[in-house]
């Protein structure tokens, strides 16, 4: 270590004792991190660990508390993301920072410092985009494209500044398995041209593979600096959670049974610019089966959700059916008065009301479900029955809160969603239809989630789950279908299924295309 | 005959023009300021007591313009420093500049004021028909179009306008590009203001001149709704602008020769048209979505 510190000249970066308070929380307390020149380093932990707080200071777009930043040796202090750049510091953010109505061209414009003319932006853009395997069309507009194509905006914006600290914040959990894989070429090329980069990930595989050190982060705090070669994924994991990850657990698929959800060629046209048609969708979930489906995301598959769940009602009232009878003409209160459950992608503002608490969006969302249970026959709120419920919610799911019943923002994240889900589960529904289930939520709630969504379907009912993580799908679900640009392929039995399978499809190759390159692997 | 019904209309259209022109940029920014009208009526009063006091008509014109940019620094400074709701904000706006300008002009009730003189450009205006329709305007009708044109020219070929339109579609991203969101704003606000005080002080200057109370009589309201039928597209407001002009002269016209259709079902016909005439020319949706400023209204308080 105090080899390190002396070797200055060797450090790109010396962040020493960084702190930042939001109120009295500590989101990031003391942070040590070196990055060497020409190195691809990690920066691991939990959601809430304070890897994002933490980026965000190295970027100028927050200020910290307390602590020093040496940039080649020299104390700095990064007041706005401008002051980065000029430093030589450059970031692509997680949750695209891309202006939807301009296009590609424009937006990278918008980030360089000197006033070049549009053309001359363009040329260049297109001449890294080649140099680095980038394909770019610098006239469309962003808002048109897919996650990966706007990924690469990002990355060629960021290499426009000719930086030598590239900050990437989440960059795969976008991108199929392919696209990922072509990321990591860019990054080695990168990484040989002397350019050293700081790389934010929860997928300890791929951390493993590119990474050349790590700094794992929780609550704030630095838990270690490590080699990620030298460690696996689950003591990589451990360190993250400070506890072992619980497996799930999954039976064998039972023999095929009646199918409680079906999905009959439903198309659905584009309701606005930005939006996917969907066509011809065939779908069917039985009893006791988990089905997922994969798709990067921006592919329809929040039309689709919306489809299924009634939020938009479908022409044709047999396009969607639930336990054998059509369900296409109902809305969402009618489906789930048949016997479905669903949670949509969105936590807070769409699954629950933010300002309002959760006995409150516990009534929302199952007054006319449970009218019995929850009103007195003059629709009067029975309180003490839905703080009940509210309760045994909470506590079946593990969901850890402040207070007795505090408002769904007052939750982080994965708690929140544990709620959303335990809301649904609570009823027992026979069809559980939800969208990315474990989007943003940490390793310990994303397990619990997903042994309930099990247990749910091992009790009979039909599970359809919606998502962007291979990995998840993989670990609970008994078939996996694709979507891509609003068509959703046949189901593929998990038995048969490989993620460059899935990967191929994921990146629109047909499936009878998919299957030789499969054999030559 | 036909030719005096042109020169009118562009007379009536002006004034709309100007407001909306700024108001456009306003919005394009991402902020809603519903303060037109109020900021209109305070640059009529003060060009047309500036004028008559001084006894310079240009000294009143940018005195006006003067007054409608501070008017809308103070709309500034309540949304977008101290982040109140734009929309609350705008409607007090409008409500304190009608009342502030009757009590500031209730000397000048029924004084004769000053005008600003029609431009001659010699030969040019002499060109039958044409003439003085293109050649023979008053100085601002040229002002209001090449207003248009700089409009169009910074948003969509310049680096600050794209920093503006950028500001307008996600405020969060443009404050992680290193924008400067709040003094984008600012500077569009009070442009904004400038405008619409430059399009009252037409109306107490040029179009009629003389002062009475509420002479804006709901123009500051049509410019917004310009700004948004027009999809926020410059050329588009222009078009919006004479329409509405055309046809409010076209009534008034048909009614002095008493045809027989009800005045007030008349007297409703400029909203009528400009409304159906918008309506259609932005019937594509997807380029009207690409144009709405997407923070459009929406409060900005950058993290710290």
């Amino acid at each position: 270590m105090s080899a390190t510190r002396e070797n200055r000249a060797g450090n790109l970066l010396d962040v020493r004792g960084l702190t930042k308070l939001f109120g009295s929380l500590k989101a990031c307390d003391g942070i040590d991190l070196t990055i060497d020149r020409g190195e691809i380093h990690a920066l691991l932990g939990e959601n809430g660990a304070g890897k994002s707080t933490f980026v965000k200071m190295l970027f100028g777009a927050l200020e910290p508390a307390a602590g020093t930043i040496r940039w080649k040796g020299e104390e700095v202090r990064i007041a706005s993301p401008g002051d980065a750049r000029k430093l030589g510091i450059g970031m692509v953010f997680q949750h695209f920072s891309l202006f939807d109505a301009l296009t590609a061209a424009e937006n990278i414009m918008l980030s360089l410092d000197d006033p070049a003319p549009a053309g001359a932006v363009a040329a260049r853009a297109r001449a890294l985009s080649e140099a680095y395997g980038l394909p770019l069309d610098p006239n469309a507009h962003v808002g048109d494209l897919s996650v990966g194509e706007r990924q690469r905006i990002e990355i060629i914006r960021c290499l426009l500044q000719n930086p030598e600290l590239i900050i990437l914040d989440e960059p795969t959990s976008v991108l199929t398995p392919q696209e990922a894989d072509r990321l990591f070429d860019t990054l080695a090329r990168l990484k040989a041209e002397g350019r050293s980069i700081l790389y934010i990930s929860h997928r300890l595989e791929e951390v493993k593979r590119i990474c050349d050190r790590a700094t794992v982060l929780r609550q704030g705090r630095v838990i270690a600096h490590c080699d990620p070669r030298g460690e696996t994924a689950s003591s990589l994991a451990r360190m993250m959670v400070g506890d072992e990850v619980q497996a799930v657990v999954r039976e064998k698929p039972s023999a095929a049974r009646e199918a409680l959800l079906e999905v009959r060629a439903l198309s659905r046209k584009a309701g606005h610019p930005f939006a996917v048609s969907l066509s011809d969708i065939d779908l069917a979930v039985h009893a006791g089966e988990v089905l997922g489906i994969a798709g990067v995301a921006g592919n329809g598959q929040g039309e689709f959700f919306e489809a299924v769940s009634g939020e938009v009602l479908q022409e044709k009232a047999d396009a969607v059916r639930i336990r054998g009878k059509d369900a296409g003409r109902q809305d969402i209160s009618g489906r789930r008065l048949m016997g479905a459950a669903f949670v949509p992608e969105e936590r807070l503002g769409h699954a629950a009301a933010p300002l309002m608490t959760l006995s409150q969006n516990l009534l929302l969302s199952r007054c006319r479900t449970d009218a019995r249970a929850f009103l007195s026959r003059l629709g009067v709120i029975r309180q003490g029955a839905v703080a009940k419920a509210a309760k045994r919610i909470a506590d079946a799911m593990d969901v850890r809160k402040a207070g007795e019943d505090p408002e769904a923002a007052a939750l982080s994240g994965g708690n929140l969603q544990k709620f959303v889900i335990g809301r649904e589960l609570d009823r027992a529904p026979m069809v559980m239809v939800v969208n990315q289930p474990t989007w943003g939520v940490d390793a310990g709630a994303a397990a619990r989630i997903r042994q309930a969504l099990i247990d749910l379907a091992k009790g009979g009912s039909a599970v359809l789950v919606i998502s962007q993580d291979l990995d998840e799908l993989f670990e609970i679900c008994d078939a996996i279908a694709v979507m891509h640009h609003g068509r959703l392929s046949a189901p593929i039995p998990i038995s048969e299924a490989t993620y460059e399978k899935v990967g191929l499809l994921m990146g629109g190759a047909r499936p009878e295309a998919a299957e030789p390159v499969l054999e030559a692997v | 005959m036909l030719e005096s019904i042109l020169i009118t209309i562009a007379t009536a259209a002006t004034p709309l023009l100007i407001a909306a022109m700024g108001e456009l940029v306003v919005e394009r920014s991402g902020v809603l300021n519903l303060g037109v009208e109020g900021m209109m009526i305070m640059g009529a009063i003060t060009g047309f007591a500036v004028a008559l006091t001084t006894g310079s008509v240009w000294l009143g014109v940018f005195a006006a313009i003067l007054v409608g940019a501070a008017f809308a620094l103070i709309f500034g400074f309540l949304t977008l420093s101290l982040v109140t709701n734009q929309v609350a904000t705008g409607l007090a706006l409008t409500l304190f500049g009608l009342g502030l300008s009757g009590m500031l002009g209730e000397g000048f009730v029924g004084r004769p004021g000053l005008r600003l003189g029609r431009i001659d450009i010699p030969f040019l205006s002499d060109l039958p028909f044409v003439g003085r329709l293109l050649f023979g305007q008053d100085p601002l009708f040229y002002v209001s179009l090449l207003l248009t044109a700089a409009v169009a020219y910074f948003l969509f070929a310049t680096r600050a306008g794209l920093m503006l339109r950028a500001v307008g579609d996600n405020h969060t991203s443009a404050h992680a590009q290193g924008i400067n969101v709040v003094a984008v704003r600012y500077l569009a606000v009070m442009f904004g203001g400038a405008c619409a005080g430059l399009a009252g002080a037409y109306l107490s200057l040029v179009y009629t001149p003389q002062w009475v109370e509420n002479m804006t009589a709901g123009r500051g309201w049509i410019a917004l709704a310009l700004v948004v039928f027009a999809s926020w597209r410059p050329w588009r407001v222009v078009a919006g602008a004479y329409l509405f002009g055309g046809v409010t002269i076209g009534q008034l016209h048909a009614q002095a020769l008493g045809v027989a259709i009800p005045s007030q079902l008349l007297s409703s016909l400029p909203y009528l048209a400009t409304i159906a005439v918008l309506v259609i020319i932005s019937r594509n949706r997807r380029l009207t979505m690409m144009n709405t400023p997407a923070s459009l209204g929406r409060p900005f308080v950058p993290e710290r």
